[in-house]
C-alpha cells in the first residue's frame, strides 16, 4: 500500500492547482447532523453533482464496501484498491466512525446498527436540493446502471427508476445495466427523458454510425461545459448482446479523443466526461487521451473521499446504490481548472431528511408490490454481502440453493458488483432476495461439463478482472463458485493462473475428463433454460428458514 | 483500391462457437505466419511505424472483428491473423493516387494478434501487431 504522503504527491497536492475536500479528521470528531453533512465551502463558479450505479435502490440499504479489491501491475495498492484498515489509514480515518462504516467492511453488522442504512433516493434529493440551493445551476449527472436491479425495477422495466430519477431533474445519463432491458424498451424510455442519454461509444454495428448522442453541451456561470457520455465499453461481452444486437461499443480511445477535440472546437472551456468504464479503465484513458478535465467514474463502486488526479484530469469515484452523493466545485476561468473543492457526501438515512414529494413518489411505485416486497422468506445469521473480487456470502448462498435444488455437483454464480448487503441476524425478505438477483436473463441452467471445460471457464474469467491491461479488463468480480475449491495466482498468464481445483465433498482433484453436473445463472447464451435463479434461491431459503453460511476458505489467492 | 481475399473464411462466414482452448497472454508469430509474411516481402526486412491499425481490445464477436489500417503511401497492406488456423485475411493494393486505407471484418479463432504488413512506395516493408482478445463473456457486473 502506498503511503498517505505519496498518494497526495501523485495526486491532489502534485496538481497546479488548490483544491480541498470535505473529509477530514475534524469532520469525523463531529456528530452526525444534516448541516454537517451538507456543510460545503461553496468555490468557483460551476458545481457538478455526481451520482452512479444506483442499480434500483430507491430505498435506504445496507451496503458492505469490498474486502478484497485487487489492482493490478502498474495500479497494484494504489485507490481504489485499498480497502479496510489500510484504507482508513490511508484518507486519516479512525475505526468505528461513520466514514469508517460507510467506506470499509470491518465491524458491518455493529457498525450498522449504529448508524443505520445508508442511501434513499428522497433522502439524495434533499442533498442535491440543497446544492442547488447554494448553486441554482449545478449539474446533476447520472452515471448508469440506475434501471436495473430490484424487485420493482425488474417488475416495471425500469419505470419506477425513470419517475424517480425525473424527480430529481439530471442534466444527462449514460449506461450499462439499461441495455439489459432491451433495446426496444431502452429507445421506448430514452425518448421520453427530459435530458440526454449519451454514449460517445455506442455505435450501429452495421453502419458503424453514432447511435446515441455523443456529448451535450452546457453554459453554467458563464462557463462552457462540454458532458461527453462513455456507455460501459463491453456490453456485448459482458452482458446478453441479443438483446441489443445492432449496437458495438468499445472504449474506442480515438473516438473520445476526436469527440474532445470537437467540443473544444465548440468552445468548451470545462470538458467533464460522465463515464461508464470503471476506475482502471478511466485512469488509463485520462493518461492516453488528453484534454478531459474531469472524469466522474463509475461502473466499479469504488467510493472515494478524494479526487485522484492523472495529469491534468480529476477522477471521481462516487460509489454505488444512492450511498453517496458527490458534489464537486470548480473555479473555471479562462478555460482552464483553477481550483476546486469536492465532497463524497455519504447518504445516511437516519441523519439527511427525506424530500416529502420523493418519498410519495418512491412509496407509489412501490405501492403495487408491497406484499410480494414485503415478504419473509428466511432469517440470516451471517452478513449477507456480494461485493469483493472472490466468493461473498450472498453468492455462497446461491450457490449452496443452486447444488441443492438443481442437484449439482458444481455451482458457478456471476461476479456482480451489485446487490445491497444484510446484517446478521436480519430477515431476508423477497425484495431483499431480488437486491441481489434481479435481472432480465435469470435462467438456472444445469448442464454437464468436464473438468477442463470448468477449467477454461475460470481462466477466460479470471483474465477480465486480473489482466495486467486494464482496457483487456471487461468483467466484473470473480465468478463466485460453490462445490469446488481453487487456487489462483493472479499474477500469471492466462492459462495458468488457476490450479488445484478441487471437488470440495470428495476432497479429489477435478479431472480433466470426467463430466461435472454444472448449475449457475446469468448465462449470456440466448434461450438458456431454467427456472429464475430468485425461485431457486427462495425455495431454498424458505426450507433453511435460518440460514447459515460456513466460511468459505476454498479459493486461495496468491500474487497480491 | 481491389481486395484480394485469400481467405473466404476470414470474412465472416457461419455462426461457430468460439474454439475454446486455453492461450498465453503473449504470442509469438506462427510459423505460417512469418512464411505469409515472407511471401509478401521477398524475404527484405521488416520496420516498424507508419502503419496504424485500429482493432477492439476484446472482440464483441470473434466471428465478425472490425478491423481498420491506415498506411500514407502504402502500394500494398497484407493482413494476418496470427492465431487463426490459417493466418492470412487479406492482401490490398493501392494506386499511387489512392489514399491508402482501409477496413475489413475478420474471423478470430481465439485471443491473437493481428498483423498489418506495409510495403511502402519505396519498396521498404513496415508492420504494426494489436492483441485482440475474445473472450467467453458474460459476469459483466
Amino acid at each position: 500500500m502506498i503511503s498517505r504522503r505519496d498518494f497526495l504527491q501523485a495526486s491532489v497536492a502534485a496538481s497546479a492547482i488548490y483544491g480541498a475536500t470535505g473529509w477530514n479528521r475534524a469532520a469525523a470528531q463531529q456528530s452526525l447532523t444534516q448541516d454537517k453533512l451538507l456543510e460545503f465551502d461553496t468555490t468557483g463558479n460551476v458545481t457538478l453533482i455526481h451520482i452512479t450505479d444506483i442499480h434500483g435502490q430507491l430505498k435506504p440499504i445496507y451496503f458492505r464496501e469490498p474486502e478484497i479489491n485487487l489492482g493490478m501491475g502498474a495500479v497494484n495498492g494504489l485507490p481504489p484498491h485499498v480497502t479496510g484498515a489500510d484504507f482508513l489509514k490511508l484518507f486519516n480515518m479512525t475505526p468505528g466512525t461513520p466514514e469508517a462504516y460507510a467506506l470499509t467492511y470491518q465491524d458491518f453488522t455493529s457498525l450498522a446498527k449504529s448508524y443505520g442504512r445508508m442511501g434513499g433516493l428522497d433522502r439524495a434529493a434533499t442533498v442535491i436540493n440543497a446544492i442547488r440551493a447554494d448553486r441554482p445551476d449545478a449539474l446533476l449527472l447520472d452515471g448508469g446502471d440506475t434501471w436495473q436491479g430490484s424487485y420493482t425495477t425488474h417488475h416495471t422495466q425500469g419505470q419506477d427508476m425513470v419517475n424517480v430519477m425525473n424527480a430529481l431533474k439530471p442534466d444527462a445519463m449514460t449506461s450499462h445495466w439499461e441495455f439489459t432491458l432491451g433495446i426496444d424498451r431502452v429507445n421506448e424510455i430514452v425518448e421520453t427523458l427530459d435530458f440526454p442519454f449519451l454514449g460517445a461509444n455506442i455505435f450501429d454495428s452495421e453502419w458503424d454510425e453514432p447511435a446515441y448522442e455523443p456529448y451535450k453541451m452546457f453554459e453554467r456561470g458563464g462557463v462552457k461545459i462540454a458532458v461527453i457520455g462513455q456507455a460501459f465499453p463491453y456490453m456485448p461481452i459482458a452482458n446478453p448482446g441479443w438483446m441489443f444486437p445492432d449496437l458495438s461499443f468499445g472504449v474506442r480511445e480515438d473516438r473520445m479523443a476526436q469527440v474532445v477535440a470537437e467540443v473544444k472546437t465548440k468552445g468548451a472551456e470545462l470538458v467533464v466526461l460522465l463515464s461508464h468504464n470503471g476506475f482502471d479503465v478511466d485512469r488509463k484513458l485520462a493518461a492516453r487521451v488528453d484534454g478531459i478535465d474531469v472524469i466522474l467514474t463509475g461502473h466499479t463502486h469504488d467510493a472515494l473521499p478524494e479526487p485522484v488526479m492523472v495529469n491534468k484530469t480529476m477522477l471521481i469515484a462516487s460509489g454505488s446504490n444512492g450511498k453517496f452523493v458527490t458534489r464537486l466545485d470548480l473555479d473555471v476561468r479562462d478555460g482552464q481548472v483553477m481550483g476546486f473543492a469536492h465532497k463524497l457526501i455519504p447518504i445516511f438515512s437516519d441523519v439527511i431528511t427525506p424530500d416529502v414529494s420523493v418519498t410519495k413518489l418512491i412509496d407509489e411505485q412501490r405501492a403495487p408490490y408491497t406484499g410480494q416486497l414485503s415478504e419473509v422468506l428466511g432469517i440470516t445469521t451471517n452478513e449477507l454481502y456480494r461485493r469483493g473480487n472472490f466468493n461473498g456470502t450472498w453468492d455462497d448462498l446461491i450457490c449452496n440453493a443452486l447444488i441443492d435444488e438443481r442437484e449439482a455437483d458444481i455451482a458457478l454464480s456471476p461476479g456482480f458488483r451489485w446487490g445491497p448487503s444484510l446484517i446478521a441476524g436480519q430477515d431476508i425478505t423477497r425484495e431483499d432476495l431480488f437486491n441481489a438477483t434481479a435481472m432480465s436473463y435469470p435462467n438456472a441452467y444445469r448442464s454437464e461439463m468436464t473438468g477442463e471445460f470448468l477449467h477454461v471457464i475460470l481462466e477466460d474469467v479470471a483474465d477480465n478482472l486480473f489482466n495486467p491491461d486494464p482496457y483487456y479488463q471487461q468483467g466484473g468480480d470473480m465468478v463466485r463458485v460453490g462445490g469446488m475449491g481453487y487456487s489462483i495466482d493472479v499474477t500469471k498468464p492466462q492459462g495458468s493462473r488457476i490450479t488445484d481445483m478441487t471437488v470440495l465433498k470428495t476432497g479429489e482433484l477435478v479431472d480433466p475428463n470426467k463430466t461435472y453436473t454444472v448449475a449457475g445463472w446469468a448465462s449470456v447464451n440466448e434461450d438458456t433454460e431454467g427456472p429464475a435463479i430468485w425461485d431457486v434461491t427462495e425455495a431454498w431459503i424458505k426450507k433453511q428458514g435460518t440460514v447459515t453460511i460456513d466460511p468459505n476458505t476454498s479459493v486461495k489467492v496468491t500474487g497480491t | 483500391m481491389k481486395l484480394t481475399r485469400r481467405n473466404a473464411l476470414a470474412l465472416g462466414g457461419a455462426a461457430i462457437a468460439v474454439t475454446l482452448v486455453p492461450v498465453n497472454a503473449t504470442f509469438a508469430a506462427t510459423d505460417l505466419t512469418m512464411a505469409d509474411i515472407a511471401a509478401f516481402t521477398g524475404g527484405a526486412e521488416v520496420g516498424e511505424g507508419g502503419i496504424e491499425l485500429t482493432t477492439p481490445e476484446i472482440a464483441e464477436n470473434g466471428n465478425t472483428v472490425p478491423i481498420a489500417f491506415s498506411a500514407p503511401g502504402a502500394k500494398r497492406v497484407l493482413i494476418l491473423a496470427d492465431g487463426n488456423p490459417s493466418p492470412g485475411v487479406a492482401t490490398f493494393s493501392f494506386s499511387e493516387l489512392a489514399m491508402a486505407e482501409g477496413s475489413t471484418r475478420i474471423r478470430l479463432a481465439t485471443t491473437q494478434d493481428v498483423i498489418a504488413v506495409a510495403e511502402m512506395a519505396d519498396g521498404t516493408f513496415t508492420k504494426v501487431s494489436k492483441s485482440v482478445k475474445v473472450t467467453i463473456g458474460g459476469c459483466g457486473g
